[in-house]
């Protein structure tokens, strides 16, 4: 495994490159309650192809940054933009998948595994249309991704933590997303089944066209793929980034694969298969 | 059993039809949110509006609405003041509601007894204007929910996922508040102010036992409510008992039967 690199992300050169376009831009960033200054002065961006991790304690504002990035809270000051375009004019949300907090819904709640995948692709697109037999074979695909087949049809709130967690996880890919969100998604599940979840993200962010922000407490998991030292620290708030060229160079993207393909390959790698296949 | 044939009993029938087709399918939404206790406290609040629709000769139902309206906006921004304690702001707005019912109750002394019946409903007294407003809020409901109904359900499920799906989650918030308040003035007559959260809530936690999915919780808070209103009706009619407590009544009756059945199936399976 080559060594992760740092990289300054407080100098706003402009960007030559576009292998390393903009994801997210947070410039100048403030957001306070009541009183209570939260985030201040927060400048970073995430670029195409990184993995962040967003490490910070209770109370550091890493809920309320995630919020503000995906617009359910408007920043103080500052600026936010996604993929170029400002926040508030973003359209595209269809680029962006997002995985939830475990603990996030009422585990009584009636839905199967099924509706709960398919509700990734109700986005602005989708309003006023039926649903057609190409969104129902997307979902077959994404649950054969996650090896989930078999539960299509279970309660989302009878399943283990980890199968939920590869529900979600379903549902944030049904898109093909370019910007996976993921919101301290191993809270509450055991470390095993953890470490196979990391496993399957890290092969995603190595072999697919896709970049990460992943919110997280852990920090011996962010640390051992993201390097010991932050890129950018605001406040309470510690950015940890690592890069992905690995498989392919700037410009190529028909060595990525597609999420049909997923599946088989993490099967050959066989690494961590034991929590993978629990 | 004349009373089966009357044209008072059969717009009754009418009347609660439609309310059980709207008022459980609107309160499934509703309990999912975890907000099972806004039906009551906007129903309290429609009386007030009641008694000033009488005290100033307005069509009661029509201040109704306006008053419910009011409150649904009114619980949205105190839930924003008192965050962590959400509940607070059904508590306050509820006792404000009941209040100025009492209010308006001393200041026109001669429609007491009217306003009682919209406290313990009075289904037999709808007339034509009441099933036209009761007619017109069931489609608006029915084809709001039908367009709505996936972009709902995720709303429902997940709010921040809704968000970064790109919805308009601020407009179905405001959406479910205006649907919610007008299902709510249009059944206070029917199953009455102190009852109305029955209908909006009970099928919901039937189906929260018995469905399987989504879609079949859909389709049980209709089938449970509708079952209840017509045999409650008929049972009310036929021995001459108070129709909107008969129909709560066996709203419950199906709940408890679901549940217990639900504990035999656990030690048969």
């Amino acid at each position: 495994m080559p060594e992760p690199y740092v990289i300054d992300r407080e100098q706003t050169k402009p960007i030559v490159n576009t292998c390393h376009a903009d994801i997210i831009t947070l410039k100048d960033v403030a957001f306070s309650y009541q009183s209570q200054q939260v985030i201040d002065k927060l400048s970073f961006s995430v670029q195409q192809r990184d993995f962040v991790g967003l490490i910070g304690s209770n109370g550091a504002g890493k809920t309320t940054l995630l919020r503000m990035i995906v617009g359910l809270l408007k920043p103080a000051s500052g600026s936010i933009s996604l993929f170029g375009t400002p926040a508030s004019q973003f359209k595209d949300w269809h680029r962006i998948g997002y995985v939830p907090q475990k603990n996030s819904f009422n585990p009584l709640f009636p839905a199967t595994v099924r509706e709960v995948i398919m509700s990734g692709l109700y986005g602005r697109n989708k309003l006023f249309r039926r649903l057609t037999k190409a969104d129902q074979i997307k979902a077959d695909e994404a649950m054969h991704a996650m090896n989930i087949e078999d539960l299509a049809l279970k309660k989302i709130g009878q399943l283990s933590g980890g199968q939920q967690q590869r529900v979600f996880l379903a549902r944030a890919l049904i898109n093909n997303p370019e910007l996976l969100i993921l919101d301290e998604p191993t809270v509450g599940i055991d470390t095993e089944t953890q470490a196979g979840f990391f496993h399957l993200i890290k092969h995603m962010h190595q072999h697919h066209r896709m970049t990460f922000l992943m919110v997280s407490h852990d920090m011996d998991m962010i640390q051992g793929y993201l390097g010991d030292k932050p890129a950018r620290e605001c406040g309470k708030l510690k950015f940890y980034v690592r890069h992905s060229h690995d498989l392919e160079d700037c410009g190529e993207t028909n060595i990525s694969h597609s999420l049909k393909n997923l599946r088989q390959v993490l099967e050959r790698e066989k690494e961590g298969v034991t929590s993978w296949t629990s | 059993m004349d009373i089966l044939t009357s044209e008072f009993f059969q717009r009754a029938l009418i009347g609660g039809l439609l309310i059980g087709v709207t008022a459980p399918l609107l309160g499934l939404f509703l309990v999912l949110r975890r907000l099972s206790m806004i039906g009551d406290t906007l129903a309290h609040v429609s009386i007030a509006g009641v008694a000033l629709g009488f005290l100033i000769g307005v069509y009661p139902i029509a201040v109704g609405l306006v008053f419910a309206l009011a409150a649904s906006f009114a619980i949205e921004k105190l839930r924003k003041a008192y965050k962590t304690y959400a509940e607070l702001s059904i508590a306050i707005i509820m006792s404000g509601g009941v209040a100025l019912a009492s209010f308006l109750f001393t200041l026109g002394k001669g429609f007491n007894m009217t306003v009682t019946s919209y406290m313990f409903g009075s289904i037999y007294t709808l007339n034509n204007t009441d099933l036209i407003v009761i007619g017109v809020v069931t489609v608006v409901v029915l084809v709001l929910i039908r367009l709505h109904v996936k972009e709902l359900f995720l709303l429902t499920f997940d709010e921040e996922a809704a968000a970064v799906n790109g919805l308009p989650v601020r407009y179905y918030n405001l959406m479910m508040s205006v649907l919610t308040a007008l299902v709510i003035s249009a059944s206070i007559k029917i199953v009455g102010a102190l009852l109305v959260s029955a209908l909006l809530t009970i099928p919901a936690a039937c189906s929260l036992v018995a469905a399987r999915s989504f879609r079949q919780s859909v389709f049980t808070v209709v089938l449970v409510a509708e079952v209840a209103v017509i045999a409650g009706l008929l049972i009310a009619g036929v021995w001459n008992l108070a129709p909107g407590g008969t129909i709560v009544l066996l709203l419950i009756a199906i709940l408890l039967l679901l549940l217990v059945g639900r504990v035999r199936f656990r030690i048969s399976g």
